[in-house]
């Protein structure tokens, strides 16, 4: 029997290191080839590390949110003497960014669960009954009775002031004496598995915290939506709009639609109001580069589309709208949307935006505070359409109307070029053959 | 002006502040204490201990005397018994100075330095004591408010002259031929029962329909016997309205409107007891009041940070025992331990003829709490003890949770049994249901078994109640 390093592969051009997002093994699994043994994050994608051979997992090289360079060790295999093709370095010989400033010996070494698991596990509340065994004598609706809401718990002083100096809140401590009392072995028993698990008892104040590292996806948003709130002063920007031609419009498109095209949602007439927006308002489809302190104007209009995935929100984009008429731009946002939603989307399909829409769709509430996937300069927030009495001036007419919630960049949207842009999109929006005359400047 | 700082400044010598000085000093903390008068405050100067001394020389005389007028079932003869209450009042004294004493002991010992004066706060953690060599301002990083309480005064009816409160009682040289006592509280009862046993006509005027009205009716009808045995006539639903206008006597106004002059040699006042708030720099504090009391949290904190209250400042019961717990709990936290206040009970005791004790819940209270119990009683008319002892009024009560036995409150009537309090609280603390006290082996013959049979009581399985008295 040999052993096998697996390095961290060269994932990408460019990538010089990726965060350790999950162990798929532990030491002790035996692996087969192409089993995966890692999932690693850069960018925003996501990248499988298959094992090269078959062997024994001995020993992991990082913890799960570590980030680890191109070419460091990230597994060690047990294999068998032929396959050991690459020989282990010691550890202290390590690749140019090790792991962890101190390998933690393999035997020792636990994956880190990125889960909300409490950090000690909690056993079954039967183990009380093995350390406190329970009066014997008879009639046994007497003991365990459950205290009621505001009752003291019944204990002697000595338990009381014990329970008082470990910082034990006694109410929260079961009792198995005669009517309840808490024993010292109680306290005990309570002490020795923690504060977590105490069987439940009325309405009660729970302390427990748990710690939940933020590793991959979660820690990007986190950076970003930081980066983005800490750096631009966003203004932002209500309208209603009254999509009720839009809505009459898209229903008999959808009824006729052929079986290759996709459903219309309100999305792809957003997409293409955008881009015909920004065509007269190039400013606000552009990246700013304030260390610089330079905008990048786009000619094309990459589109982001704000998604939620089950590892959280990602931001796939729709390349090139302007190249995209209605039912293209509703098969992109479905496909990029689709992609990123099962983790099959390109690390390309996941940035280059110019331009964001943010919609939660029936989720969207009346009013949003959007904010902006930097670089860019705008992001479109999509509120729930709902039916609304409206005076046209003689009667209340039932009207759909919805409500965008834009950002924008104030450092260099002024507040009237960003009430323009809504206000053309609005125009567009609820008179929808505006967007398909090419030509007429909204 | 001189001036000093120091770790902990505890601000009255009383059984709260003392302790809390004392337990502090032991733990090191560098600590100072300011009292105005002795040391041991009320309870030891003029409240618990002197009263607890005159209740046992009076009862002593009550004794002879019972003997001398022929009326001694045992067999006793005496004649011609008399009271020096000079030499009483001297005996008491020397009780008092050696407890005195004891402090000072207690203090020197913990390294704790006493300044003799009146304190009054300048802010939260300085005060100033007018003391014999002059002004002394005391810094402290933490303070102890432990001022205590007050005989509290009738204004139609002020301290002088004749009208006296429990202070003067106390110290009464002779024994006054009538005595009025205002209030039936248990000061006043256990003054008046005392000096009706020395030999004085008392008469008890009450403004409330009953005696001693925290309790029920059933705790206090052994009292009430034994005050007309005595001779004590009580006036409930009375008023007191001011001194007759010759000023030998009061003024009331009975239950049914008539008014009456009783002629009185001494006027005691035994209204109550307020918390002394007043004197000592309270409004430099501005501290959050609970009522007429200093407003305290678990931890005997006041609203102002480092500033501590225990004791008759912060509270019923006025009591020193609850007082000491305090100031001891205070030390241990000034100590840097975790404490908090958890008594089950405080119990209380009456030093009337016969004692009540009380500890924990009232049947009444435990009902009102909307609690379901069972509540178990033995009488000492079926106690072998207290036949023995001539002294069979009385009972011991207990009250428990009915659905799982825990016992909530324990209560008694009875000579002598102050001494049981003890039991009781003992049993509350641990958390005692019936059944364990009902199958605790009590010692025969003694008041205790009483305790026991109650608890039986309860459970329904007592061997002595609605039976024959057995030995």
């Amino acid at each position: 029997m040999g052993e096998r390093a697996i390095k961290l592969p060269d994932i990408g051009e460019g990538v010089a290191e990726a965060e350790l997002v999950e162990w798929h093994v532990k030491p002790g699994d035996i692996v087969r080839e192409d089993t995966l043994l890692a999932a690693v994050m850069t960018d925003k994608a996501t990248v499988e590390i298959p094992s090269p051979v078959e062997g024994e997992v001995i020993w992991l090289g990082a913890k799960v949110g570590d980030v680890v360079a191109i070419g460091s060790e990230l597994v060690r295999l047990k294999v068998a003497e032929d396959s050991a093709e690459t020989p282990v370095p010691r550890p202290t010989v390590a690749a140019p960014a090790p792991p962890s400033p101190d390998p933690p010996p393999p035997a020792a070494d636990r994956p880190e669960t990125p889960t909300a698991a409490p950090r000690q596990p909690a056993p079954a509340t039967a183990t009380v009954a093995a350390t406190s065994p329970r009066p014997h004598q008879a009639s046994g609706r007497l003991w365990g009775a459950p205290r009621r809401e505001g009752e003291k718990p019944i204990a002697s002083p000595a338990v009381r002031l014990r329970a008082r100096e470990a910082g034990v809140d006694l109410r929260q401590v079961a009792g198995t004496g005669p009517a309840g009392r808490i024993t010292h072995e109680d306290l005990d028993a309570f002490v020795a598995r923690g504060p977590s698990v105490a069987p439940l008892r009325g309405l009660r104040a729970q302390t427990a915290i748990t710690d939940i590292k933020l590793v991959g996806l979660r820690r990007r948003i986190a950076e970003k939506m930081a980066l983005a709130h800490a750096h631009i002063p966003h203004i932002t920007y209500v309208e209603e709009i009254d999509v009720t031609a839009l809505e009459e419009l898209r229903a008999p498109l959808n009824h006729d639609k052929r079986e290759d095209q996709s459903r219309l949602t309100l999305l792809p007439f957003l997409m293409r109001a955008i881009v015909r927006a920004v065509a007269v308002q190039p400013q606000l489809n552009a990246l700013y580069d304030d260390d610089a302190g330079i905008l990048h104007q786009h000619a094309g209009v990459h589109i982001g589309i704000a998604t939620q995935t089950a590892s959280g929100l990602m931001v796939p984009v729709v390349r090139h709208a302007e190249t995209l008429d209605l039912w293209a731009c509703a098969a992109e946002a479905a496909r990029v949307a689709d992609a990123a939603r099962t983790g099959t989307a390109a690390r390309e399909a996941l940035s280059g935006s110019t331009i964001t829409i943010s919609s939660l769709g029936a989720m969207g509430g009346v009013v949003s505070t959007p904010i902006i996937n930097h670089p860019e300069v705008a992001i479109v927030g999509v509120n729930k359409i709902v039916t609304r009495p409206v005076w046209n001036g003689a009667a209340f007419l039932p009207r759909k109307t919805m409500n965008l919630s834009s950002s924008f960049d104030h450092r260099v949207v002024d507040g009237w070029d960003a009430a323009t842009f809504i206000q053309r999109i609005k125009t567009l929006l609820e008179t929808p053959a505006l967007i398909f005359m090419e030509g007429h400047e909204p | 002006m001189k001036a000093m700082s120091c770790k902990l400044l505890v601000i009255g010598a009383g059984p709260g502040g003392y302790v809390c000085a004392t337990r502090a000093g032991q733990r090191g903390i560098d600590t100072v204490i300011v009292e105005a008068t002795k040391l041991g405050g009320t309870c030891l100067n003029v409240g618990c201990i002197p009263s607890k001394a005159l209740i046992h020389a009076a009862d002593e005389y009550d004794k002879v005397a019972r003997f001398a007028a022929g009326n001694s079932a045992l067999g006793i003869v005496a004649s011609d018994p008399r009271i020096d209450l000079t030499q009483t009042m001297r005996w008491k004294d020397n009780i008092v100075g050696r407890l005195n004493g004891g402090v000072a002991g207690l203090l020197k010992h913990a390294a704790v330095k006493v300044v003799e004066g009146w304190a009054r706060f300048r802010d939260g953690k300085t005060v100033e004591v007018e003391t014999e060599t002059g002004l002394q301002v005391i810094h402290a990083e933490q303070v102890v408010i432990a001022a205590g309480s007050r005989p509290v005064e009738l204004s139609a009816l002020p301290f002088g002259g004749r009208v006296i409160s429990s202070t003067e009682a106390l110290a009464l040289r002779t024994v006054p031929n009538r005595l009025v006592v205002v209030g039936a509280g248990y000061i006043g009862l256990e003054l008046g029962t005392a000096f009706a046993k020395m030999g004085a006509h008392v008469t008890v005027v009450e403004a409330l329909p009953r005696i001693l009205p925290q309790y029920d009716a059933a705790l206090t009808r052994p009292v009430e016997t034994r005050l007309r045995q005595l001779g004590i006539e009580v006036l409930t639903g009375a008023k007191a309205i001011g001194l007759t206008p010759a000023g030998d006597g009061l003024a009331v106004e009975t239950a049914d409107g008539q008014s009456k002059a009783l002629a009185a040699d001494n006027i005691l006042v035994a209204i109550g007891r307020a918390p002394l708030t007043a004197g000592w720099g309270l409004e430099a504090l501005d501290l959050d009041m609970d009522g007429p009391f200093l407003r305290i949290d678990e931890h005997c904190r006041t609203s102002m940070r480092g500033v501590y209250a225990i004791g008759d400042v912060t509270g019923e019961p006025m009591l020193a025992h609850r007082a000491s717990a305090q100031g001891e709990m205070v030390a241990a936290i000034a100590a840097g331990d975790k404490r908090a206040w958890d008594s089950v009970c405080i119990p209380a005791i009456c030093f009337t003829d016969p004692e009540i004790v009380t500890a924990g819940l009232l049947p009444d209270t435990a009902r009102a709490a909307g609690i379901d119990v069972r509540t178990g009683l033995s009488p000492f008319q079926a106690n072998g003890r207290a036949l023995t002892l001539g002294q069979d009024a009385g009972f011991i009560r207990v009250v428990a949770r009915a659905d799982n036995h825990l016992i909530l409150g324990i209560q008694g009537v009875g000579a002598g049994i102050a001494e049981l309090s003890a039991a009781f609280a003992m049993a509350l603390e641990m958390g005692a249901r019936l059944e364990d006290v009902a199958a605790t082996i009590h010692a025969h013959p003694t008041q205790s078994e009483s305790l026991m049979e109650a608890a039986r009581n309860a459970l329904n399985h007592s061997a002595h109640v609605a039976a024959h008295p057995s030995t």
